[in-house]
């Protein structure tokens, strides 16, 4: 049988067998001993011809209810955004998608460019001094600065409210866990991290605090007062943040973030069931050292012209090994790229008119919920998710509207179990006000929401 | 490759153009200020660039035309696989059933994802010889850790809570001393011997009541199968550990010899390197872990299991939690699960065969030219010194970057440590016999240079876009952000 990825002829085989010197390739795999060598054949499905494999992928696909089709409301850390139709063109440009690692700098100027470009926007959004070249996603970036908070402060307490993701909060504790890092939780307290119990776990033995900015439920925390609460017991102050609605909102770094992390999903990057999207880690300059990942520099060449390479790569795993401030090596750098490609699409105007668009588009969904008679559970400021209260499940509800052509929102009851019957709801630019008011239709049409507040 | 100054996007900035087209707002507006308290409204407006939709189409060609692929030429880089990475791919993750569902959304409506994570989790196991394969590593560094936080708990699990020290040995990848540590251990180095393989000796000298696990890429960082590896598993579960296998380099044994029957207890794989991933400039990648059945009872949260239907499992209390939030880089893992539907058993096979194949014919060709450190067979990828080269007052770093001038990427360079001078070349099966005799033909050329003209090869790269450049002031002087002048 011939395989179209593999060039190899039987003349190749001939001539390059006698190169070597040998009669058959067998010979070359005569040092795997007798005892493992694999002799029967992989028990794997057959190979498809590439009509019959395009036609089996899409019948897979096909099987799931995707957001083109629906009118998504779920949010919970991914978002339905406006992705611009570039986006996708230049993350084809196979130059940037079949490179490697930018390890040799001269034939990777266009990747290091871009992605000194990222840094630089990451750095405007967040208000910090230095962002990295990215991290897996959202969630082991909220770990890794959890790890760097207890490296550098020598402490071995990390604070997190439990308005942060709670996938986030489950992947911080499997890192703490190999570190012998305690964890502790912060409760919450109509939708907002509650400052007493923030006081009072709060001591000289945290290393860091991490909060969600908006946080989970969609509410916007008092960074301010948070903050004076960990820089009080000289703790380090992480904020995560989705980098979207900081085109709006004021950046932690204005409020002396020490570490911003988050996900630039929001940012032309599909939601993709989960992965891969995009962790972002950005600092202040008096951590640039401690940063985990890959870091790009602008220089110059023997000529004097400007260039750019990794850098700072005392820190990294290939240099310091099991000194190195994080074990990372491959990050998510096309995702990066689609990231830059989106926020230079917006620029400056763009990323502030869709994160206002997001507040008013979410700011009428509530309204138009509360005016049919639901609850709506937070009474804070909000960006663009906000919960509701059910007197059904959430989960009897979603298939309610699946028939209606809507994704519904996050049954809040799987990760908290004091919300049981109440749902997060978000709202992105993408929804238009007849899918929004349709949503509120479906909604009071059914019985097990509707008698709730009458 | 062009060789202008390029801009940065910044530079390009002018008030008033944009690059993008939203529908106007069509709900009621409300007055911003009166529902978020204006301390939280931001006061300054981030500096994005404001350029015009063909001004990006441009830039970022531009950009691409300063950059190598796969695509654009050959890319030998030892240890990394830089196989052709399949168009058909691409266009299977992009379909909207794949790219544009959310991850929370009931189970019922992503089934099908949800089979092809099953299915794809099934043949990694029976590829590798393990009974069960979690998908949701990240990447290759990610899937080390997750798999030591496995290790830890199943000797944790079993009252054994001193077991403090991973073996590595000293060809071993960074990562893997680097994961140790992440994963709460001490990493111990083990020695090679004269022939490039595990010293046995030296194994059996650090191998005590302390070690959880020894950490092996089978064959390994010199591309040479490691003879020994019964006797070395041997060794380590005697004391108690765990074997850990490495899959960098999988490439090299599709078919024809399985982790799992090697002894080895938990396996990743690099999606992105063995299964076309593709490499994406730095990442993104997946790194899925297979387990032997002891060690199931701890795998990430949630596991995938197939009932009357798919679902995912969270009730696992031996499970060493989340490692990820999610399932994993689910897309990546659509275009590795689509090239195995291309292969099939038959092709994997003889993707290992041509690779081995290729590599040993290079190696061979270069022998006379170019030191060879360890003269046996090799797997998918070999190692040269350029000590000889040295002695004419030419570097392996220069080799690398004359390779420039041709239009190759050069292959891994000073790794492993092991060898002076290294150069790592993998060839990997995608690529003809014509390009494998050009780059050698090259690579005799750059030779001759090194005793004929030296300073042709010193003051390489002559083409590219820049020269070398100044990656000590980088470092001293960090510039890390573009910063407007005024």
């Amino acid at each position: 049988m011939t395989f179209r990825y593999l060039p190899m002829t039987d003349q190749d085989k001939k001539e390059m067998l006698e190169t070597i010197g040998i009669e058959t390739t067998e010979e070359l795999f005569k040092d795997i001993p007798e005892e493992v060598r694999f002799k029967g054949r992989l028990d794997i499905e057959e190979a498809l011809p590439e009509p019959q494999l395009v036609k089996e992928m899409g019948r897979l696909a096909a099987m799931n209810k995707n957001t083109k089709d629906y009118a998504s409301f779920l949010g919970a850390g991914v978002y339905d955004h406006y992705t611009p139709s570039i986006v996708n063109h230049m993350l084809l440009r196979s130059e940037f998608y079949t490179a490697y690692t930018p390890y040799q700098p001269e034939i990777s100027q266009g990747e290091l460019q871009a992605i000194f470009e990222f840094q630089t926007m990451i750095c405007e959004l967040t208000g910090m001094d230095v962002a990295n070249s990215s991290m897996y996603d959202g969630g082991t970036s909220l770990a890794e600065a959890g790890l760097l908070s207890a490296a550098q402060t020598r402490r071995k307490k990390i604070v997190v409210s439990k308005s942060v993701h709670p996938e986030s909060r489950d992947v911080l504790k499997t890192y703490a866990k190999g570190q012998h890092l305690e964890v502790v939780e912060v409760d919450v307290e109509n939708g907002l991290t509650s400052l007493n119990g923030l006081r009072s776990a709060v001591d000289e033995e945290t290393a860091c605090v991490i909060v969600q900015y908006p946080n989970f439920f969609g509410q916007i925390e008092p960074l301010k007062e948070i903050e004076e609460i960990v820089h009080e017991n000289k703790g380090m102050f992480v904020v995560s943040s989705n980098p979207l609605a900081l085109g709006a909102l004021t950046p932690p770094g204005k409020f002396n973030a020490d570490i911003v992390v988050g996900d630039a999903q929001p940012f032309g990057i599909a939601q993709g069931f989960g992965g891969p999207h995009c962790g972002y880690f950005a600092v202040t300059k008096k951590l640039m050292r401690k940063v985990p990942g890959r870091l790009v520099g602008q220089t110059v060449d023997e000529d004097g012209k400007r260039g750019f390479v990794l850098t700072l790569q005392a820190r990294e795993q290939h240099i310091r090994r099991d000194k190195a401030t994080s074990n990372i090596c491959s990050n998510q750098a096309l995702n990066a790229l689609a990231a830059s490609i989106a926020m230079t699409a917006l620029g400056k105007k763009g990323v502030k008119e869709v994160a206002l668009q997001n507040i008013q588009k979410a700011h009428y969904a509530k309204k138009v919920l509360e005016d049919k008679g639901l609850k709506a559970a937070f009474t804070g400021p909000f960006f663009n998710e906000f919960v509701i209260e059910l007197k059904c499940s959430a989960k009897e509800v979603n298939q309610k509207l699946l028939e209606s052509g809507i994704i519904g929102g996050y049954d809040l009851g799987l990760s908290y179990p004091e919300l049981k019957n109440h749902m997060l709801i978000a709202v992105t630019e993408m929804r238009t006000k007849e899918e929004i008011d349709q949503l509120a239709n479906v909604l009071e049409g059914l019985s097990c929401v509707q008698n709730i507040s009458h | 490759m062009r060789t202008e100054h390029q801009s940065l996007i910044f530079e390009l900035s002018k008030p008033g153009r944009v690059g993008y087209s939203i529908p106007e707002l069509d709900v009621p507006e409300v007055n911003v200020e009166s529902v978020i308290p204006s301390d939280y409204l931001r006061s300054e407006e981030p500096e994005l660039p404001e350029v015009s939709e063909l001004q990006i189409v441009r830039h970022y060609t531009a950009l691409s035309n300063r950059n190598h692929g796969v695509d654009s030429g050959f890319y030998p880089l030892g240890s990394c696989t830089m196989k052709y990475n399949p168009k058909i791919n691409e266009d299977v993750a992009r379909f909207p059933g794949f790219s544009h569902i959310h991850p929370l959304q009931e189970e019922e409506t992503v089934q099908g994802a949800m089979e092809m994570m099953y299915r794809l989790q099934t043949s990694l196991a029976e590829i590798t010889g393990m009974d069960e394969v979690t998908l949701q590593p990240a990447a290759g560094a990610h899937g080390e850790w997750t798999g030591l936080m496995m290790i830890r708990a199943y000797h944790e699990a079993n009252g054994d809570f001193n077991r403090t020290k991973v073996i590595v040995p000293d060809s071993a990848h960074g990562t893997n001393p680097a994961s140790a540590t992440v994963a709460g251990f001490d990493s111990i180095t083990v020695k090679s011997d004269e022939r490039g393989l595990v010293d046995l000796e030296d194994l059996k000298r650090v191998v005590d009541q302390d070690v959880a696990a020894l950490m092996l890429t089978n064959p390994n960082t010199l591309g040479l199968f490691e003879e020994h590896i019964l006797e070395m598993a041997k060794i380590v579960h005697e004391a108690g550990g765990k074997l850990y296998y490495d899959g960098a380099n999988a490439n090299a044994i599709l078919g024809f010899a399985r982790p799992g029957d090697m002894g080895f207890d938990v396996v990743h794989l690099n999606l992105h390197k063995t299964f076309t991933g593709p490499h994406g400039g730095g990442g993104p990648g997946s790194g899925p872990v297979g387990v032997k059945a002891d060690l199931i009872p701890f795998l990430p949260k949630p596991v995938l299991v197939k009932e009357d239907k798919y679902k995912f499992e969270y009730n696992r209390p031996q499970s060493i939690g989340r490692v990820k939030p999610f399932y994993g880089n689910f897309g990546i893992n659509v275009r590795a699960f689509t090239y195995i539907m291309t292969m099939g058993p038959d092709g994997l096979r003889q993707v290992s065969e041509n690779a081995v194949l290729n590599a040993n014919y290079m190696m061979r060709r270069l022998e006379p030219h170019f030191d060879l450190p360890f003269t046996q067979h090799c797997k998918h990828e070999f190692v040269l010194s350029g000590r000889r080269q040295k002695k004419l007052g030419v570097r392996t770093l220069d080799i690398a970057k004359r390779l420039l001038d041709f239009g190759y990427h050069p292959p891994t360079i000073y790794f492993p440590l092991s060898v002076e001078e290294a150069i790592m070349i993998e060839p990997t099966e995608t690529e003809s016999k014509e390009t494998l005799d050009e780059f050698i033909e090259k690579m005799i050329q750059i030779a001759k240079e090194a005793e004929e003209t030296p300073e042709m090869v010193q003051e390489a790269p002559h083409t590219t876009v820049v020269k070398r450049l100044d990656e000590a002031t980088a470092a001293r002087k960090p510039i890390l952000k573009y910063t407007k002048q005024a």
